[in-house]
């Protein structure tokens, strides 16, 4: 008999093994729903399956009464509207910085200690400041997302701009190539795919940041709804909310997986 | 002046305490093809590094056509390592082409007909070293021996004075070997190169050299082995080379290996 570290699955088996674990959570909370209807009509914990599907339609698919919108959809619009404005100036600054300190010594010497430094701040405990800089509205938000991921993908790009095989430098130097040549033809391309590996292990902090200057001040947004609803028990709401903001941050990396091979094959082949 | 491409004048590297070379002195004309070969830890490597230019001697001269040799990687010598020396993220021909883009622009990138100039140039070199066929490949989708063949197209399209190789085929089955040596041998009588090779197989450095050089320490202190560098000890116009001087070479070398 082959040991167990040898056994691999067949593909079938591997999706099978995989949907396995979810099956059992839904079929749990369905038995301990039902259990608790049984004991309390009014329970409000573990919502049956129809009180999900009317809280969905009421917000998503029902004109508010107040103000004639579709909430859960203005509520997705805005939180990642704030989302990816915080990432995608995270990841300009972040590669630039990163990609800068990593190729020039001088100019390492002189930035690492900061960005250490301010990679070690918590970042909410700097929100007050930013809500008192910033205001309470958008920027803030797109702030915290900033200065909570930056410094962590300035470090990593710095790192990753370090690893390019010295090999490749000294070539490039022979071929005739200058210092900006350098960055822009050979380390740059090289070190985008990495940006991307990196954005993806960042992006589910961006989300705790973002939902957590949601639930602080804000007056739409996923992470608002869920705070708001949460004064009424309304766990009706608040689970399709988290399967949903579950559901976008899947999609997120899947884009950001595939893009990358896309257009970075020769990274993907490589490892 | 005399007709001396590089000039070693009592070269000396050491790193603090640890003297790896001493008492360099040598004469290379250009055409020679010199083969360094030495058990490992005996400074051929670190006297590549210093005519490359990253690596800088602490004391003596280093000329290459009667001028101080520059102290950082420079057009005049082109490079073949033993891996990594070609770029992962461009196509084999763009591999080649870059050194053109290096030289015609500024941020390093040609556009438009002057970019199929580049390209079309690229080709040219990638036909003397065997390797049109390949030309839109990945470099991670040519065997190792291909690869090389890339590195010493890029280095050729500068027309580099001297070229440097590394270990270049250390990685490489005997048989892809041997076709890299004929590849070697015609590129370097066809350009008229200066070529210095680092290589650990004493038969390679034989065959394919014109002067075989051997690096290793004439003075021992065993107490404090790192007391004493290493310099060239044999410096053979290999053409004239009988079998005794091969044995007597493959035994000190093997020595060294059993001491280390």
């Amino acid at each position: 008999m082959k040991r167990w570290i040898n056994k691999r699955p067949s593909r079938s088996l591997a999706v099978a093994l995989g949907i396995i674990p979810f099956l059992l959570i839904m079929a749990l909370y369905q038995w301990e729903s039902v259990n608790r209807k049984a004991e309390n009509p009014n329970d409000k914990l573990l919502p049956s399956v129809s009180e999900f599907q009317s809280a969905i339609d009421r917000l998503a698919f029902t004109p508010s009464k107040r103000t004639g919108e579709y909430l859960f959809w203005q509520d997705t619009v805005s939180s990642l509207k704030r989302l990816l404005m915080g990432v995608l100036c995270a990841a300009a600054i972040g590669l630039i910085i990163g990609l800068i300190t990593g190729a020039i010594p001088l100019i390492g010497a002189n930035l690492n200690p900061i960005v250490t430094a301010i990679s070690l701040i918590p970042p909410m405990a700097i929100l007050p400041l930013l809500f008192i800089t910033f205001g309470l509205g958008e920027l803030s938000k797109v702030m915290l997302i900033i200065i909570g991921i930056t410094p962590f993908l300035i470090r990593d790009l710095y790192q990753r701009t370090k690893d390019i095989p010295s090999e490749q430098l000294v070539k490039a130097q022979t071929l005739g190539a200058n210092s900006f040549q350098i960055i822009n033809r050979v380390l740059l391309p090289q070190v985008l795919p990495r940006l991307i590996d990196a954005l993806r292990l960042s992006l589910g902090t961006a989300w705790l940041f973002l939902i957590a200057a949601e639930a602080i001040a804000a007056t739409e947004g996923l992470g608002y709804r869920i705070f708001l609803v949460r004064r009424y028990l309304s766990m009706d709401v608040i689970l399709p909310y988290v399967v949903w903001i579950t559901f976008l941050a899947f999609i997120l990396d899947w884009l950001l997986i595939n893009a990358s091979k896309k257009v970075f094959p020769w990274y993907h082949a490589v490892k | 002046m005399s007709n001396d491409q590089i000039t070693f004048h009592r070269v000396e590297k050491s790193y603090g305490d640890n003297l790896i070379l001493e008492n360099i002195n040598c004469k290379v004309k250009q055409g020679e093809f010199i083969t360094m070969v030495g058990a490992s830890g005996c400074g051929k490597s670190t006297f590549l590094k210093m005519l490359l230019g990253i690596e800088s001697q602490s004391s003596g001269d280093i000329l290459l056509e009667g001028q101080p040799i520059v102290p950082e990687p420079s057009e005049e010598r082109g490079i073949v390592f033993q891996r990594y020396s070609v770029f992962p993220h461009l196509t084999v021909k763009q591999n080649v082409a870059i050194a053109k883009e290096f030289e015609q622009s500024l941020i390093g990138r040609l556009f438009g007909s002057k970019r199929k100039q580049a390209l079309e140039e690229a080709e040219k070199w990638l036909d003397a070293v065997g390797l049109l066929h390949a030309k839109d490949k990945y470099p991670h989708e040519l065997s190792g021996g291909m690869q090389q063949r890339l590195a010493i197209a890029q280095a050729l399209i500068k027309h580099p004075k001297v070229l440097l190789l590394d270990e270049p085929f250390g990685a490489l089955d005997p048989g892809i070997r041997k076709e890299m040596h004929k590849l070697v041998l015609d590129l370097w009588e066809k350009y008229q190169l200066t070529i210095f090779m680092v290589t650990h197989d004493l038969e390679e450095g034989f065959y394919l050299g014109t002067r075989l050089w051997v690096f290793d320490k004439v003075r021992h202190d065993p107490h404090a082995p790192n007391r004493y560098g290493s310099t060239i000890t044999f410096d053979l116009p290999v053409g004239q080379t009988d079998n005794k001087s091969y044995h007597e070479i493959e035994q000190s070398l093997s020595l060294n290996v059993a001491t280390a």
